[in-house]
């Protein structure tokens, strides 16, 4: 009772990233509160579920395994849910704010009459004060997003409803195993019992999938390009560059957006969020929502032909000049001095 | 047979261009300083319907709105791009409400509209970016829904086929209607205003409106009847007040804070040769490459 859930996203048997992240998460949220770290899996063929996720310290894996229960589909999942948190009452619902989560959060959420907050970059547990009813709320969920496309940060707040559910987007929060001999417990679901059979009215008719083949997350050295690089031509320097220091190309939206390079590369509040030793932001101007997702680089290396571009002020190293002059002799004089 | 197509649109402050003078000191966001658009999605979401509207005999698509007096704009526009007309709900009883209150309200407005065949919304708000009112308006009228749409492929003998696309995928789904579907705006663009329609509703308006203008075209109003645009308030729908506005909204703001970076300390230099081969023998020496 009133522990915290992590809905799972599975393909192929897999857990994915984004719900492995939001467990680590969710074990730090459980021992702040004192309370259990729970998952449900929810799909077929399910075998294979526990070992994935007990060494993240999860306490309790709910198993609903019925061939019609994968690939996903909306009523069934949220029906799902929606008895099982009837059951269990959570206080805290999480789930990845993926084409999967941001499809059931809101159903869930609007089933239950429990706010829901999409797409936080933040949890914490805090306290929240009523003024106008005069009441304090102790060890809530904070929610912490950006909004009004970045410009703010909102803290978010459900004093009254449960669960308190948010989405968080893939590589966000740390993946991270607590321990990796720790002792969960299975329990399986009948599904019948959660889900009635009018829910499966909708038809997979056909179904591509692609697993990532970009590692941003994972790679130490990133470096990204934006407007400036000028055109996809001039995006194969940064793949030199890549290929020669070992890292991992990137791009700002703008340069996703006028076609230099794929969706899947872009960094920031609606790519993906990254922490690589090194990041080397070329032709990128710095806006908030592209800082947003790289500022926790350890290190930042920016080339901008403008001495006054706002990603200078985040950079550890300024190099004004032009990326075509540049990337070059990056290459050039690394390729002279290793070894 | 009729067929009737609901679109629900938005007006939104473009966040897209916020510049300097949309925050104000406070940290809070200026929303006079942003013009108000049309949720782009939404407007992706408009044109399937047209689309459908174009291939299904006797369909109809109108536009249902929540928000202040001049989101009536945002029927209008429909209006000229192919829309037969729309719904404006407005008053302060919505103000301040979050998804599920507006998810709420929305849906009760639907219900008066009457038999609804399919829904379709934008994907997401770009003043909020939550994605949530499409599934929690079809929560609420205990409809199915298609997320994620990119196309409607087919529509016939009471199902909808839509071709869905998904951050690393796409699926083609089949299911019955009435649905509520999701436009992603990688979904064709909408068309264009059509001159004529354009000069056919130019005067299309709320009774708010027309009393605030003060013009004199009464007549014209009721010989053209078309150019009456519905606007609801509170009184105008079946509901219950405790889930409307706050009080319906299970999400507070805590707080507000303006982003701020840190500056750093960093070291500047040109593209000069040396410049770039001190720079990469100091990145080797310290290992954070090689
Ligand atoms: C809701 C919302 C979400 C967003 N999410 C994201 C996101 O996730 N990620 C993201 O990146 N953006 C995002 N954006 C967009 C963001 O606001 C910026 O528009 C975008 O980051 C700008 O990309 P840019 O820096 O590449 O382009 P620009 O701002 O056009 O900057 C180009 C830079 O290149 C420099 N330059 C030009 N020529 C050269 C040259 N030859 N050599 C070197 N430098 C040169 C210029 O001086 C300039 O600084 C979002 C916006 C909104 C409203
Ligand atoms: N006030 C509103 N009036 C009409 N439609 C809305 C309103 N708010 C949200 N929607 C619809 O719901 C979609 C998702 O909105 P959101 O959950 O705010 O991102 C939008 O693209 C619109 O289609």
């Amino acid at each position: 009772m009133n522990n915290i859930i992590v809905y799972l996203e599975i393909e192929d048997g897999i857990v994915g990233d984004v719900s492995l992240e939001l467990l680590t998460k969710g074990r730090t949220l459980a021992d702040q509160l004192k309370c259990k770290l729970e998952a449900v899996a929810a799909g077929h063929k399910l075998d294979g579920i526990g070992a994935q996720v007990f060494p993240f310290g999860v306490d309790t894996l709910y198993v609903a395994d019925d061939a019609r229960l994968a690939p996903y589909t909306t009523l069934p999942h949220t029906s799902l849910l929606v008895n099982l948190f009837k059951e269990e009452k959570p206080q805290i619902a999480l789930m990845g704010a993926t084409s999967i989560g941001r499809d059931l959060g809101p159903r869930v959420s609007s089933a239950l009459f429990s706010g829901l907050t999409a797409d936080c970059t933040s949890l914490e547990i805090g306290t929240y004060e009523d003024k106008k009813a005069g009441k304090v709320y102790d060890n809530l969920l904070y929610q912490i997003r950006p909004a009004f496309g970045g410009n703010i940060v909102a803290t978010i707040v459900n004093p009254d409803c449960r669960p308190q559910m948010a989405t968080v987007r893939e590589g966000v929060m740390k993946k991270e195993i607590c321990d990796a001999k720790f002792a969960g417990k299975t329990k399986k679901l009948e599904v019948s019992k959660y889900v009635p059979d009018t829910d499966f009215v909708i038809e997979v008719i056909e179904r591509h999938m692609e697993k990532s083949k970009v590692n941003l997350k994972g790679s130490p050295i990133v470096i990204a390009g934006g407007y400036g690089m000028g055109s996809a031509e001039n995006f194969k320097l940064l793949y030199d560059l890549a290929a020669v220091l070992g890292g991992e190309v990137g791009a700002s939206r703008a340069a996703v957006d006028s076609g230099m390079c794929e969706h899947e590369r872009q960094i920031g509040q609606t790519g993906t969020t990254v922490r690589p030793k090194l990041y080397i932001a070329c032709g990128i101007s710095g806006q908030i929502q592209h800082i947003a997702g790289m500022q926790e680089s350890a290190m930042i290396i920016a080339i901008n032909s403008d001495p006054h571009a706002p990603i200078n002020a985040i950079a550890d190293y300024v190099i004004t000049g032009t990326v075509e002059e540049v990337i070059p002799k990056m290459i050039q004089y690394y390729k002279k001095n290793s070894k | 047979m009729s067929f009737n197509i609901v679109v629900l649109a938005k007006q939104v402050p473009d966040t897209r261009n916020v510049g300097k003078d949309a925050m104000k000191a406070d940290g809070t966001v200026n929303r006079a300083a942003l013009p108000a658009i049309y949720n782009p999605e939404d407007l992706n979401a408009l044109e399937q319907a047209l689309r459908l509207k174009s291939k299904i005999e006797g369909a109809t698509v109108h536009v249902l709105t929540m928000g202040p007096a001049r989101a009536a704009e945002i029927i209008r526009e429909s209006m000229y791009r192919g829309a037969d007309g729309g719904y404006l709900l407005s008053g302060r009883e919505f103000a301040g409400s979050d998804t599920l209150a507006t998810s709420y309200a929305l849906a009760c407005a639907i219900r008066k509209i009457g038999k609804v065949d399919i829904i379709i919304c934008g994907r997401q708000a770009i003043d909020g970016d939550t994605a949530q009112v499409g599934p929690q308006v079809a929560e609420k009228l205990g409809m199915p829904q298609i997320t994620y749409a990119e196309e409607i492929l087919d529509c016939s003998n009471q199902k909808i086929t839509v071709k869905r696309r998904l951050e690393r995928g796409v699926e083609v789904v089949k299911g019955p209607i009435p649905m509520v579907v999701t436009v992603n705006s990688s979904a064709a663009s909408c068309r264009p205003r059509h001159a004529k329609l354009t000069l056919k509703y130019k005067h299309a308006a709320t009774p708010t409106e027309k009393q605030d203008s003060g013009s004199d075209y009464t007549d014209l109003y009721s010989t053209h009847p078309y150019l009456n645009i519905n606007e609801w308030g509170v009184s105008d729908i079946e509901h219950d007040i405790k889930w409307l506005g706050l009080s319906g909204s299970p999400t507070k703001v805590k707080q507000i804070e303006n982003v701020v970076f840190t500056a750093k300390e960093s070291k500047k230099m040109t593209a000069a040769d040396n410049d770039i081969e001190d720079l990469m023998k100091e990145l080797i020496a310290n290992h954070t490459i090689g």
